[in-house]
């Protein structure tokens, strides 16, 4: 029999807060975590502003051993290391183990690894001194790096993954976590996803001309999804992890439950039907969702808000569009839409699971947050939903069922329906 | 240099690397570096790449591989100084 899932345990670094409490509080009180970045008008990028989080490097040593945080120079992982620790300890799981976690894995995505990590290789290489790169830059430049120092340093002995589907990554690896608890080979999955934009990852966006670049001056209000003015998306970093347990675990430990999740789809549009390596496929992202509700046994008027993905694009119209035909609903009948990009930007393989970690706040206590920057809705998107489904303002209500999706480059697609727990 | 200030200034290159600072502070000829200092074999590389950067010398792949205990890296560190 299918094993019911639920949330125990919830960690977040970024832009706009690092730790629950301060993200709660950005989220609520729409705080924007996006700022002028001097290095990127010295680089001559189009784009000057970037969400970043008001990390403390030497922060890590409450997570890691002295020899570990030695050497240790990848950004990504660090955000990494930090969320996920800090969603083992919400859950009052204990960090030191002698034998390994047989029923715990870990799901952990990333695009690339840490490039500044990559680029000190690169040099010492073309300057002929790979002999003194010395041990610790395998495990910081391989992929699955975030992933190997977080199931390390917690002893985690079961499926240890790590997946990388662009934007959609964070939400595939939730859903990746989920699947395996459903079908009963994890009793405990951490799962989420990390990001760290440097320079090279930007100017990579920043080439293709689909950054923000009108609001250097005005760095918090650059993020404007769904807004007449969107101009392209900001580029964010960060990390947030989530521990998913079969319900039967968690009663049994007596743990304190979040939230559940239903279901969810990860497909792809197969780059056909309008979708590109850039553009999804309207039937691809309307089937994912239709999936993922089917999978949940909820109908599209049990939906109280969906978390889009939403950054500030041309998109953006054609993913309310897709929204609208796939829960045939519109107008007023539409549900409530937000995007957690208009404060902290796009964080890419970390949007999936940040902006999931906003989902499972609002279930639990009961709000809406806000998008900011959206005092002049796009008039191609209220041709389709009603103004008052885009909430500029806090809304305080009862949030009982929320779907959230992501979209990413290769025309992937995830998407999941979190519940609030109901013995 | 002297065996002994060498060995002093060796405590300072495997510090980063050794959570057994009972050990470290207690080094001697005979400590072993995987053994007594717990330290990761894999980071023996970083170990000999410091210890080259510190003396500005240059310590062969032969000569590494004989830098087990405290004893033979002061060997070696002194044969290398003193070829200078």
């Amino acid at each position: 029999m299918a094993k019911r899932v639920v949330i125990t345990g919830l960690g977040v670094v970024s832009p706009n807060g690092i730790g629950i409490p301060a993200f709660l509080n950005a989220i609520q009180n729409g705080v924007s975590g996006i700022q002028f970045i001097p290095l990127y008008e010295e680089l001559n990028m189009s784009c000057q502003v970037s969400g970043q989080p008001d990390f403390v490097w030497d922060s890590l040593q409450n997570y890691i051993s002295e020899v570990s945080f030695h050497g240790l120079k990848g950004t990504n992982i660090a955000y990494g290391i930090t969320a996920a620790l800090d969603a083992w300890a919400d859950a009052g799981l204990d960090r030191e183990t002698a034998e390994p976690h047989w029923d715990t894995g870990c799901v952990f995505g990333n695009s690339a690894p840490d490039s500044e990590a990559t680029k000190n290789v690169i040099q010492k290489v073309d300057a002929k001194e790979a002999k003194k790169l010395g041990s610790r830059v395998v495990e910081q430049t391989m992929n699955s790096g975030v992933t190997s120092y977080i199931s390390g340093r917690l002893g985690l002995g079961n499926k240890v993954v790590t997946n990388s589907s662009a934007c959609a990554t964070g939400t595939q690896a939730i859903l990746m976590g989920y699947e395996y608890i459903k079908h009963g080979f994890a009793g405990r999955m951490l799962v989420g996803s990390s990001e760290y934009i440097d320079p090279y990852i930007f100017g990579t966006f920043d080439a293709m001309r689909v950054l923000s670049r009108k609001f250097n001056d005005q760095p918090e209000k650059a993020s404007r999804p769904m807004s007449a003015t969107a101009g392209g998306f900001v580029p964010g970093s960060g990390a947030a992890a989530m521990v998913l347990e079969d319900l039967d675990v968690a009663l049994a430990r007596g743990a304190r439950i979040y939230a559940e999740v239903l279901g969810g789809s990860s497909n792809s549009g197969g780059q056909r039907g309008g979708g590109t390596m850039t553009a999804p496929n309207p039937a691809g992202v309307m089937r994912c969702v239709d999936e993922a509700l089917k999978a949940s046994g909820v109908d599209p008027q049990q939906i109280d808000l969906i978390s889009g993905h939403l950054t500030a694009t041309m998109a953006d119209r054609l993913e309310v569009q897709n929204w609208s035909q796939v829960l045939g609903c519109s107008g007023k009948n539409f549900p409530l839409i937000n995007s957690v990009k208009s404060m902290i930007g796009h964080c890419l393989s970390a949007a999936g699971s940040i902006e999931s970690v906003a989902c499972i706040l609002q279930i639990v206590h009961g709000f809406v947050h806000p998008n900011i920057n959206l005092e002049d809705p796009n008039p191609e998107i209220l041709n389709i939903i009603d103004q008052d489904c885009l909430p500029m303002k806090m809304i305080k209500k009862e949030v009982n069922i929320v779907a959230k999706a992501n979209f990413g480059f290769g025309d992937v697609n995830s998407c999941l329906i979190f519940s609030k727990f109901n013995k | 240099m002297t065996r002994q200030e060498i060995l002093n200034e060796l405590k300072g290159v495997f510090a980063p690397y050794t959570t057994n600072k009972e050990a470290l502070n207690n080094l001697n000829d005979q400590t072993d570096l995987i053994a007594d200092l717990k330290i990761n074999s894999a980071n023996l590389v970083d170990i000999i790449i410091d210890a080259e950067a510190k003396y500005n010398i240059e310590i062969d792949y032969d000569s590494a591989d004989k830098m087990l205990n405290v004893g033979s890296c002061i060997d070696v560190i002194s044969e290398k100084l003193n070829q200078k």
